[in-house]
């Protein structure tokens, strides 16, 4: 099941330039959180700091805490942990290319040491049907590399991937910004239906995509949650002119 | 992400409905002093007036049904072309109420003149004020302005009552007058009408600028 994040004081920094100041947020459990915002506004810096992707930029830094369920992740576990129980599709899908359909969908198992074939092929098999990829490749999971998949097909065996290793919380980063509108309303459609198990939070450009797949969203300006509210309010009258500015297309 | 072309054609979109407003509110003006002078020639461009109206309405339903399925607008500017297509349609029947009066102001022609009880100039200068006041409010982008509306309907809405009971008591005295009586009671319930289409372009307006629902009495 997914779990809430709590995110408190959170400050992050690439050198000396300060990309997100501050932010205060609540993101509800199993829910699709949007977070939108123009170009450099800090909302992909934002989501790789609740996996801790942001440190591993040599001059990534981040204060603050963020908690996801009841663990701070910048305290009480490991960024190896953390990565398990949170999972991320970007913008690019990327499979590992010389692996087969099946092992891109075992990787994350296999690192954390599980061996068992029984298992694997349960887990395997759920991922897949869970990223409603399973009836396309069913009959060539180890001949066919997830590299010779379409880009949308690939992108689903990513979140398959993703999914593998029971994350509790699913970070998506412009997931859908390289797919056509056919693979667009795939992608979703699985997030409209992920949510129920997982917390999903989604950066996207696309602000129709955020309309239609999330209840709440945040809109990001200059490194600041600028308002953070349901995506209802954001998109028919949301509360600050900035917002109501970018989402009209005044500025951006 | 300036979208300067979309919002170019929502200016377009708002001066169009400005000025088929404009021939709206003249088209009662008009039906009015064609009562008042029992002119036909008038009735005429009353007639011909609604033909624009109409005209209007589609030109105006085509344009924002194009901005809602080309630029997917958001927030205010969704509120914006909601609105403007309410309007719209309140317009139309605002030039169908002008087309009922000349069409009364016709029939009565057929019966010699009679002296009412009924201020029909007084309620066409209320209502009509009222379609005005409305439309300062979408030009000014006021929700004040355009909350004062709501409280003169009751002017209107209370000057028809007053010429139902004086017209429908002189009806029963002095049956003669019945079909001149009748043609004033129904110009009557026309202007009443057109005080309701102007409370309701003033709750649109106040939805575009403010997002909050005031029909039926609802304060948000």
């Amino acid at each position: 099941m997914g779990v809430s994040i709590e995110v408190s004081g959170l400050n992050a920094w690439y050198g000396s330039n300060h990309t997100l100041r501050d932010i205060q947020l609540h993101i509800p459990a199993n829910h699709a959180t949007a977070l939108i915002g123009p170009s450099g506004c800090g909302k992909s810096t934002f989501v790789r700091c609740l996996n801790r992707m942001h440190e591993t930029n040599p001059v990534g830094r981040v204060t603050g805490t963020v908690k996801i369920g009841q663990v701070d992740i910048y305290r009480d576990i490991s960024p190896v942990e953390i990565r398990r129980r949170v999972g991320m599709v970007f913008q690019r899908p990327n499979p590992f290319p010389t692996m087969s359909i099946y092992d891109n969908v075992a990787s994350g198992l296999r690192l954390n040491g599980y061996r068992n074939r029984k298992v694997l092929d349960e887990v395997v098999a759920r991922s897949l049907h869970q990223a409603a990829l399973w009836d396309e490749v069913k009959d060539e999971l180890k001949k066919k590399s997830g590299a010779s998949l379409s880009g949308g097909q690939q992108q689903r065996l990513c979140i398959a991937r993703a999914l593998a290793v029971d994350p509790e919380v699913m970070l998506m980063d412009e997931p859908a910004s390289a797919l056509d509108p056919v693979s667009t309303s795939k992608i979703e459609d699985l997030i409209f239906q992920l949510k129920s198990q997982y917390t999903i939070v989604i950066v996207t450009h696309n602000m129709q995509q955020a309309a239609r797949v999330a209840e709440n969203t945040g809109f990001f300006l200059n490194g600041r949650l600028v308002e953070f509210d349901s995506t209802h309010k954001i998109f028919t009258n949301p509360r600050d002119k900035r917002t109501e500015d970018y989402i009209t297309g005044r500025f951006g | 992400m300036t979208r300067i072309q979309f919002h170019r054609k929502l200016d377009d979109l708002k001066e169009r409905l400005l000025v088929m407003a404009g021939v709206a509110e003249q088209a009662i003006q008009r039906s009015v002093e064609a009562y008042r002078t029992r002119d036909i020639s008038i009735c005429d461009l009353v007639d011909r007036s609604e033909v624009a109206i109409n005209g209007f309405e589609r030109e105006i339903d085509q344009m924002a049904l194009d901005l809602l399925a080309m630029e997917q607008p958001m927030a205010v500017d969704l509120r914006f072309i909601l609105a403007v297509i309410k309007i719209n349609a309140d317009l139309e029947r605002v030039g169908d109420q002008a087309v009922n009066i000349s069409d009364r102001v016709r029939q009565m022609q057929g019966f010699p003149a009679a002296e009412l009880p009924v201020d029909i100039p007084r309620m066409a200068a209320l209502a009509s004020a009222m379609v005005r006041k409305a439309l300062q409010g979408f030009i000014e982008e006021d929700a004040g302005v355009a909350k004062a509306v709501l409280t003169m309907d009751d002017s209107v809405d209370e000057l028809n009552d007053n010429a139902f009971l004086a017209l429908s008591t002189l009806i029963r005295e002095q049956p003669e007058w019945a079909p001149q009586a009748l043609s004033a009671l129904m110009i009557a319930r026309n202007l009443e009408r057109v005080g309701d289409h102007a409370t309701n372009i003033a709750e649109d307006v106040i939805f575009w600028v403010s997002g909050a629902d005031v029909r039926h009495h609802l304060s948000a």
